[in-house]
């Protein structure tokens, strides 16, 4: 397995030389990796090892210390205020809760991108979000409220959302956290379909090994502010400290204590 | 939140019970005039207005027909007072403005005793006959000096 | 001796940059509020939050305080004889001062609070991420209309709270206390000026509004993003609000006399 990605052109989105520190811990140093156009890619690591903040860099919310971030050849952390929503639409965000808008039903919900930033009118703008939610499976949540969803529902509506405007890369963080295997398996189908139907560029941050294992093209591991990426079945031949152990516990071996990784 | 129909409505209200609430208190309250029109403005000089101010009554007779707007210094150094009256008033032009108090320690307004020309006021007159309020101090002082007076 | 002296610096600069940080925030607010799109539904429903919920308290309190105030105010008054001026006294404390400023604080404790937490909330769950991700500004979209609709509800209020003090007031005088009506609603009438006193009153709870506004949006949207964040954002609105609107009002009134 590769120790460094090597920044090439066929990555869509590629992190370079990335350092940054919160709250006086370094999170990233020297972060380099790339994510290759119409793949999913799956970040993987210990919790707090940055998987969402790698993610939040990608989307802008979050900008590094020092490096850059370059999503479609531009460098997300340079630009500015205008330049940076405008990248955005083509990037669509699918946040850990769902992070839909408690205050508007399901449909206004997933119909908020389209009432903002195009010129549909109402009629066509109700066809696509009852398409859209069709194809994540929840024809009837339309008018219900974000809290009257269970965890996977409201997951699988926020995909929705962030499909409406059809971007070209979805990131997607700890999509399966907090879910029962059925709906994992839901969802992670409904991903995989995605891709295969759209090639869509999909960054998929998750410690569910199973089925990061399952869906990914490329690996990601971030450990100690690095990334290590390879392909998944070459993950076991790895000699890197974290990955061995994040390994062994997935298969129920005795790992070490806390702090003597990552 | 799903538009509620209701929820419109309040708000309207809220804000229509709102505006009111504010015209009551700048028009009636305030004394805050739309320029009523048709409205009688004369002057009177006084040599002392005591207490009299922007807003105070003047009536006639005992009955509010209009408002002082204003009081000023004219070249004399008396105090101008302008009165703003009922548009549809018929004053004769020989009537007397006398500054009062209501009860003993009220506030002071200005009463017009009407007088018998046939001749009425038109806006921009000049009241001629004033009486200038009354001071405490000055009715003290001239009932202690007659009392002095007296004793010899 | 250096430590002391080097902390206080520190928390001066510190203080210095968070009143930048505010700047700007409220910069971007205006902005998103000046431009379309204006969000009028959002406005509406806004301004149901802050100025129909408040209306119940507003009110009672109104009442509440007028009838206080011509308790008060007629005892005083009656050793003087004086009494004739009740309606002059309630009116112009609760026009110039009262008014503005309870209407503020009650405000600030209901509202305002609200206001925080929703907000904050919103960053916690991740809502104002991902407006920003659908290219929507959190600005524009949430904080742009909540603030409008503080700044549109606190003059209302306020004199919607004068209006029903004054009843009170007159409930107790004449009603209670064997004032004659006409005197109370004449001696009112002639001591409370429209450019004085009216004027006044509208621009202390506008100035208040704004002021409520900028902080309970602000100490919202820079929560931090947990439980306690959002504890923190709403408690600190309140102490931090009513603060400054009493100095504000302090200095309001001293500067220009209202």
């Amino acid at each position: 397995m590769a120790d460094r990605a090597e920044v090439l052109d066929e990555f869509r989105i590629a992190v370079d030389g990335v350092h940054l520190s919160r709250a006086g811990r370094r999170v990233f140093q020297g972060l380099s990796c790339g994510f290759v156009r119409g793949q999913i890619t799956v970040i993987l690591g210990e919790s707090g090892a940055g998987k969402s903040t790698l993610l939040r860099l990608i989307g802008g919310l979050t900008r590094p210390d020092s490096g850059a971030v370059r999503v479609a050849g531009q460098d997300v952390a340079a630009l500015g205020h205008a330049d940076l929503y405008r990248m955005r639409d083509r990037i669509g965000m699918l946040f850990q809760y769902g992070a839909l808008l408690d205050s508007m039903t399901v449909a206004d919900n997933v119909a908020l991108p389209l009432r903002e930033h195009s010129d549909r009118s109402e009629t066509e703008i109700a066809t696509e979000v009852a398409r859209r939610l069709d194809s994540v499976g929840l024809p009837d949540a339309g008018p219900l409220y974000p809290r009257e969803l269970s965890g996977g529902m409201s997951r699988r509506a926020a995909l929705a959302r962030a499909l409406v405007t059809e971007p070209e890369i979805v990131l997607c963080d700890e999509p399966f956290s907090g879910l029962d295997p059925l709906n994992v398996r839901r969802i992670e189908r409904l991903l995989v379909d995605l891709n295969q139907r759209l090639g869509l560029t999909m960054l998929v941050a998750s410690h569910h090994l199973a089925s990061s294992m399952r869906m990914a093209h490329r690996i990601v591991f971030l450990t100690e502010g690095r990334a290590v990426s390879g392909e998944p079945d070459r993950l076991a031949d790895s000699s890197e400290r974290a990955i061995v152990d994040f390994l062994a516990a997935e298969r129920g071996d005795e790992v070490p204590a806390e702090g003597s990784t990552g | 939140m799903q538009p509620s129909p209701v929820r419109d409505l309040l708000v309207g209200l809220f804000v229509l019970v709102g505006l009111g609430a504010l015209g009551y208190l700048t028009f009636q309250v305030g004394g805050l005039s739309w320029k009523r029109p048709g409205g009688l403005t004369v002057y009177a000089a006084f040599d002392d207005v005591g207490g009299l101010k922007q807003r105070s009554p003047v009536s006639i007779s005992g009955v509010k027909v209009g408002e002082v707007s204003g009081v000023e210094l004219d070249e004399l150094l008396r105090a101008r007072v302008v009165l703003e009256l009922d548009g549809e008033l018929e004053v004769p032009v020989d009537s007397a403005a006398r500054i009062l108090t209501s009860g003993v320690l009220g506030d002071q307004f200005v009463a017009l005793e009407p007088g018998a020309e046939e001749d009425i006021l038109q806006t921009g007159d000049e009241i001629e006959l004033t009486e200038s309020a009354l001071s405490i101090e000055r009715l003290i002082g001239r009932f202690v000096n007659d009392a002095g007076l007296e004793e010899q | 001796m250096r430590r002391p002296i080097e902390r206080l610096g520190l928390r001066v600069l510190g203080s210095v940059s968070e009143l930048g940080r505010m700047g700007v925030f409220v910069g971007g607010v205006v902005r998103a509020g000046v431009l379309p799109r204006y969000r009028v539904r959002r406005f509406i429903e806004e301004l149901y939050d802050v100025g129909v919920l408040s209306l119940a308290i507003i009110c009672l309190s109104g009442l509440t305080v007028g009838a206080v105030l011509a308790l008060q105010g007629y005892y005083n008054l009656a050793r003087f004889g004086a009494e004739g001026s009740l309606g002059a006294v309630v009116g112009l404390v609760l026009v110039r001062e009262l008014g503005p400023v309870l209407t503020a604080l009650l405000v600030t404790g209901r509202a305002a609070s609200a206001m925080a937490a929703q907000i904050a909330t919103m960053v916690t769950t991740e809502q104002l991420d991902g407006l920003r991700m659908m290219s929507v500004d959190p600005l524009d979209f949430v904080v742009a209309p909540k603030a409008k609709a503080m700044v549109v509800a606190m003059p209302l209020l306020n004199a919607l709270f004068i209006v029903f003090a004054i009843f009170g007031g007159y409930l107790v005088g004449v009603s209670y206390l064997g004032l004659d009506g006409g005197q109370y609603w004449s001696s009112l009438e002639s001591a409370i000026v429209f450019g004085q006193d009216i004027a006044g009153s509208v621009l202390k709870s506008v100035v208040f509004g704004t002021l409520v506004a900028i902080i309970a949006t602000y100490r919202g949207y820079t929560a931090e993003p947990t439980a306690a964040g959002v504890s923190a954002a709403t408690t600190g609105t309140v102490v931090t609000a009513s603060v400054a609107v009493l100095v504000f009002d302090y200095a309001i009134t001293a500067l220009w006399g209202v």
